[in-house]
């Protein structure tokens, strides 16, 4: 013990950690394995096919769906009216969270309306909008674009607000004019910010969208799970969350291409 | 063109930060601005250049802004303040875009200005590439592109390491010596006001007076580091400022 405390000793590593690594791969065998662990319980019957579809049935009823061509009928209208409902309630958002983040009186004026706007559950409007819109797309389109317009204005003027300040007192030193300062300077400076905030925004766009469609539509993912539903049938149902995923999986994977070509002076 | 400062008081709230501060800075010369941290030396360096406006007192221009010259009063700041996500070549040229030069003419202002800094080989490299002094550089080069009557530096060398600093005071010295500019040059560091400057105003701690204005002879490319003269000069600054530096260091903030 006491040659222990004498001798040289090497010191104890103690900095690793907190910091996350990213790690390629480990998403998949989770996915995979979990998928495997529910085909393993179905066939085994410790996991009744009332209580979860079978995975390979789930596959089957997807590759029957795009064999038959009822994928597209259905895919094709709920992906138009995420887009246009998106786009509205996106470029809107955008376009009041800039005023807001550039203009005292606009902010004086419409963050309270934001924020008294932002937790009114959307879907609850359906019947109001289907009165505003009619009964076809237009209330659809419009219940995607409120619920996607509140999330992009808080998150384009929080970016706003965090576009530093000494760049802009940069451009005025400078003598640049104010639509210069705007456009190359606050712009780039919030882009990250607003990217980020899109993730969020059509996250729930795609949230709405499948409520939009249980509520009154012949096609699209949402009627077609609805309709699985009512008559529980899980393998169709199922099928209908799974496209669900993978659209919100793109649109992520969309907006991280965007990001890296747009954001590359980022570290 | 030469400018005056012409009695200048400020207060923040309801303290007072300058007070009665006049000065004189003439074409051609560098004023050094010291003053123990506080005392508002930045601020009135941001008046200087219309960022910022006194409670009372004026800043006079005076004389003609040579011709082409595009932004007469031009900063260099502490902390480099380039936009991330341009190049250095676009960092430079976004001073130049809203004067309506022809393409032609500012890739030559552009190509002009980054020899003069020597980063003509980093033309297209972003800020994130480049290191503490490099970065500063491009900040220089983006004040001179604009051919500037006067430049006002706020601690341009105080975020980077003394080796770097150094190599900086010497670009510096150098690109003065071939084009002598107007300089208001804030700082506390001592070694780099008695290397840069030609006159030395030294501020109380607040509210910030003028407590004396003091010359060097020595002309800017004979200065060197270590010089026994300069050495002097900066131990008699330092007893100038000693006191007031500790009773500043005491203070409690209220900013």
């Amino acid at each position: 013990m006491s040659d222990a405390v004498d001798g040289p000793r090497p010191v104890r590593f103690r900095g690793g950690g907190f910091r996350p690594v990213s790690v390629r791969g480990v998403g998949v065998v989770v996915f995979v394995l979990l998928l495997a662990l529910i085909e393993w319980g179905t066939r085994a019957g410790w996991i009744s096919n009332l209580t979860l579809p079978r995975p390979s049935d789930v596959a089957a009823t997807l590759v029957a769906l795009a064999k038959s061509g009822m994928l597209w009928t259905h895919m094709a209208p709920s992906l138009t009216r995420l887009a246009v409902g998106s786009l509205l309630g996106v470029s809107a958002g955008i376009g009041v969270g800039v005023m807001i983040g550039l203009f005292s009186y606009v902010r004086a004026g419409l963050v309270p309306l934001v924020a008294a706007l932002f937790p009114i559950p959307k879907i609850a409007l359906l019947p109001l909008f289907v009165i505003w819109f009619g009964i076809d797309e237009g209330s659809k389109y419009a219940l995607i674009a409120l619920g996607t317009f509140t999330p992009t204005v808080v998150s384009t003027y929080g970016a706003v607000d965090n576009v530093d300040r000494t760049l802009v007192r940069m451009g005025q030193s400078f003598g640049l004019s104010w639509w210069s300062i705007v456009r190359k300077i606050v712009l780039p400076g919030a882009l990250p910010g607003i990217l980020s905030g899109l993730r969020v925004s059509l996250a729930i766009g795609i949230i709405l969208l499948v409520a939009a469609e249980m509520l009154g539509a012949e096609y699209g993912i949402g009627a077609y799970i609805l309709q699985a539903g009512s008559l529980y049938d899980l393998e169709r149902l199922f099928a209908g969350v799974v496209i669900l995923s993978v659209l919100g999986v793109l649109t992520s994977w969309a907006i991280g291409r965007v990001e890296q070509r747009m954001l590359r002076w980022r570290v | 063109m030469d400018l005056t400062l012409d009695h200048i008081t400020h207060r923040y709230g309801g303290m007072a930060v300058l007070d009665d501060i006049v000065l004189d800075i003439p074409a051609g010369e560098i004023l050094c601005v010291i003053g123990p941290s506080g005392c508002g030396k930045s601020t009135l360096l941001r008046m200087i250049g219309g960022l910022e406006q006194p409670d009372a007192g004026r800043v006079l221009q005076r004389g003609p802004v040579p011709e082409d010259c595009l932004n007469p009063l031009t900063y260099v700041f502490q902390d480099f303040a380039l936009l991330p996500w341009r190049t250095v070549a676009g960092n430079v040229s976004l001073v130049l875009e809203d004067h309506g030069l022809p393409r032609a003419r500012s890739a030559q202002i552009i190509a002009d200005v980054l020899a003069r800094t020597r980063l003509t080989d980093f033309h297209d490299a972003l800020p994130r590439q480049l290191s503490g002094g490099m970065k500063q550089r491009v900040a220089i080069a983006r004040a001179l592109a604009v051919n500037p009557a006067v430049l006002l530096l706020d601690e341009p060398l105080s975020a980077l390491d003394s080796q770097t600093r150094e190599l900086l005071m010497e670009d510096l010295v150098a690109l003065w010596a071939r084009q002598p500019f107007t300089g208001v040059y804030v700082t506390h560091n001592l070694a780099e006001a008695v290397r840069l400057g030609h006159r030395i105003a030294v501020l109380s701690r607040r509210p910030g007076r003028l407590r004396d204005v003091v010359e060097i002879d020595i002309p800017l490319p004979e200065r060197r580091a270590g010089m026994p003269e300069l050495e002097a000069l900066q131990t008699r600054l330092w007893d100038l400022m000693k006191e007031e530096a500790m009773a500043a260091d005491q203070e409690l903030l209220h900013v």
